[in-house]
């Protein structure tokens, strides 16, 4: 049996979502922006799509600008507002818990004068609000902090750190990659000015995201050319990946989400059976699709390469999966002891999991775990 | 990632188990690192030498952590002492096929967790 539990990295393309993009590959493969026939049906279906991505949101169709996924669009929005503000100060607030790709990019401006906060987070991955608040000063001109975290699913409060930065007039992007879809956001209700979304993590193309840039926010392109996407991203539009990004989006049904959580409760109640282990993030605020365990005094590399024996894959938040040696750095700022953290598998679900593979999932995972805590010098 | 050679080893381990009252046990590594080893021996004789009669490891690590565990004893079982410290990263490596660079420090543990417990046990013989 192949059991496929990493949608958190990324997912199967739904066949809906491949039959609407073939003809932008093979017929309407104009450039949206030539004026004949071939260039206007692009364009046609370039506007459509930012129609359809702008509703989900209930953003409008001129405040989202194509990109190429979502570590493109972190990178626009925290660039783009440090270098179009920076007349007004250099300081930049973001959270312990971000992806690498806000992290990074924080990092580089950090290298090039900026200065950048890291906020805390409590045990279940909610950022300090009251530290958050403090920690604003007359020179901050950007705060980033996830919507949903992608290592342990726990959902932040973004409607009230939306209020804290209204308060203090500061702008507020929100990196929503994982959160598209699965949680509402309606950008007339929530104070967030920049949000950065993604397609291949809700059955889309690879290699295609947006940015929502509430209209009337100043920010600088990173890359020079032609006047696509309203003078703010240069380059051709990926005409095939836009138009699968919003069919990926519009297939994405209440029905889905309610079908992932249910699997989701199952697994995490049958998981946490297994003596010594736990949760880690909320059980509350979290994704419909995750569940992040820690299976006390095993490695979580040898988990995953053992359940990947029995076709199921999942991810770890160990270091030794990784090309690095510490372990995953959201674990840690939920304040796990090393240890702990080394031994967490992450398992994301989708629409297209089936109870059959849960429950194929926690028989395995049973077996293995107790053959692993067999021969660990931990397990006493 | 793993060699074939590793990935056999990691699945039907020979040598992985806790041991009844071992002549000596060399413990290795820390688990905050992720990689905990401990390795026990038990000491014969032969032609009036001493040697690994009996060896076996309880590991807490990856799957090069495991399979440089199992390749460890399989290479030591039945050398005298003198021959097994010997026992090199590189020789665990070599029978491994290879090991991605990130985790040759596995190989290196095993390595270190036998000659620990070599030394305990002529530490506990001097006594």
């Amino acid at each position: 049996m192949k059991v496929y539990l990493d949608n958190g990295a990324t997912t199967k393309v739904a066949p809906e979502v491949v039959k609407a993009m073939i003809p932008y590959f093979t017929e309407q493969y104009g450039n949206a922006s030539s004026l004949h026939g071939f260039g206007q049906a692009a364009k046609e279906a370039l506007d459509n799509a930012r129609a359809v991505i702008a509703k989900r949101i209930n953003a409008e169709p001129e405040e989202i600008i194509f990109t190429s996924g979502g570590t493109e669009s972190n990178n626009l929005a925290i660039k783009g507002i440090a270098y179009a503000h920076k007349d007004k100060g250099n300081h930049i607030i973001t959270s312990k818990i971000e992806h690498p790709a806000v992290l990074a990019a924080c990092a580089t401006l950090e290298r090039e004068g900026f200065k950048i906060s890291y906020i805390d987070v409590d045990k279940e991955g909610f950022v300090k609000l009251g530290q958050l608040e403090k920690t604003i000063t007359d020179k901050t001109i950007l705060v980033t902090i996830m919507h949903a975290n992608n290592e342990v699913g726990t959902i932040e409060p973004i409607k009230e750190i939306g209020e804290i930065c209204k308060k203090h007039k500061v702008i507020f992007h929100s990196d929503a990659v994982q959160s598209f879809t699965k949680v509402p956001i309606d950008i007339k209700k929530i104070n967030v000015d920049l949000v950065s979304l993604s397609s291949h993590k809700i059955h889309g193309p690879k290699g295609v995201g947006a940015l929502y840039i509430r209209k009337g926010i100043k920010i600088k392109k990173l890359a020079d050319g032609g006047g696509h996407e309203f003078r703010i991203r240069a380059g051709t539009e990926n005409i095939p990946g836009i138009v699968g990004f919003a069919k990926a989006v519009e297939l994405v049904k209440e029905k889905d989400i309610q079908h992932m959580t249910k699997l989701r409760d199952t697994l995490i109640a049958e998981l946490l059976a297994i003596p010594h282990t736990q949760l880690n993030g909320s059980k509350k605020e979290r994704l419909c699709n995750n569940v992040n365990i820690s299976f006390h005094y095993i490695e979580g590399e040898s988990l995953l390469m053992s359940l990947d024996d029995n076709g199921i894959a999942v991810s770890t938040g160990s270091a030794c999966s990784s090309h690095s040696l510490t372990p995953s750095h959201v674990l840690m700022a939920l304040g796990l002891k090393a240890e702990i953290a080394h031994g967490s598998i992450r398992f994301t679900l989708s629409k297209y999991t089936t109870e059959k593979e849960i429950n194929y999932t926690i028989k395995i995972v049973k077996e293995v775990v107790e053959k692993l805590r067999k021969f660990s010098p931990l397990a006493r | 990632m793993y060699t074939d050679k590793v990935m056999e080893h990691f699945r039907n381990p020979k040598f992985l188990r806790k041991m009844k009252n071992p002549d000596s046990i060399g413990k290795v590594g820390n688990p905050q690192c992720g990689d905990l080893m401990w390795v026990y021996i038990k000491v014969g004789k032969k032609d009036n030498k001493e040697i690994i009669e009996d060896i076996s490891v309880e590991t807490f690590g990856c799957v090069a952590a495991v399979s440089s565990s199992d390749v460890l004893c399989e290479l030591a079982l039945g050398k005298t002492l003198e021959e097994a410290e010997k026992i090199s990263r590189d020789d665990i490596i070599k029978e491994l096929g290879d090991l991605p660079p990130i985790k040759r420090h596995c190989s290196v543990l095993a390595q270190e967790g036998l000659q620990k417990a070599i030394w305990k046990y002529r530490e506990s013989k001097k006594r």
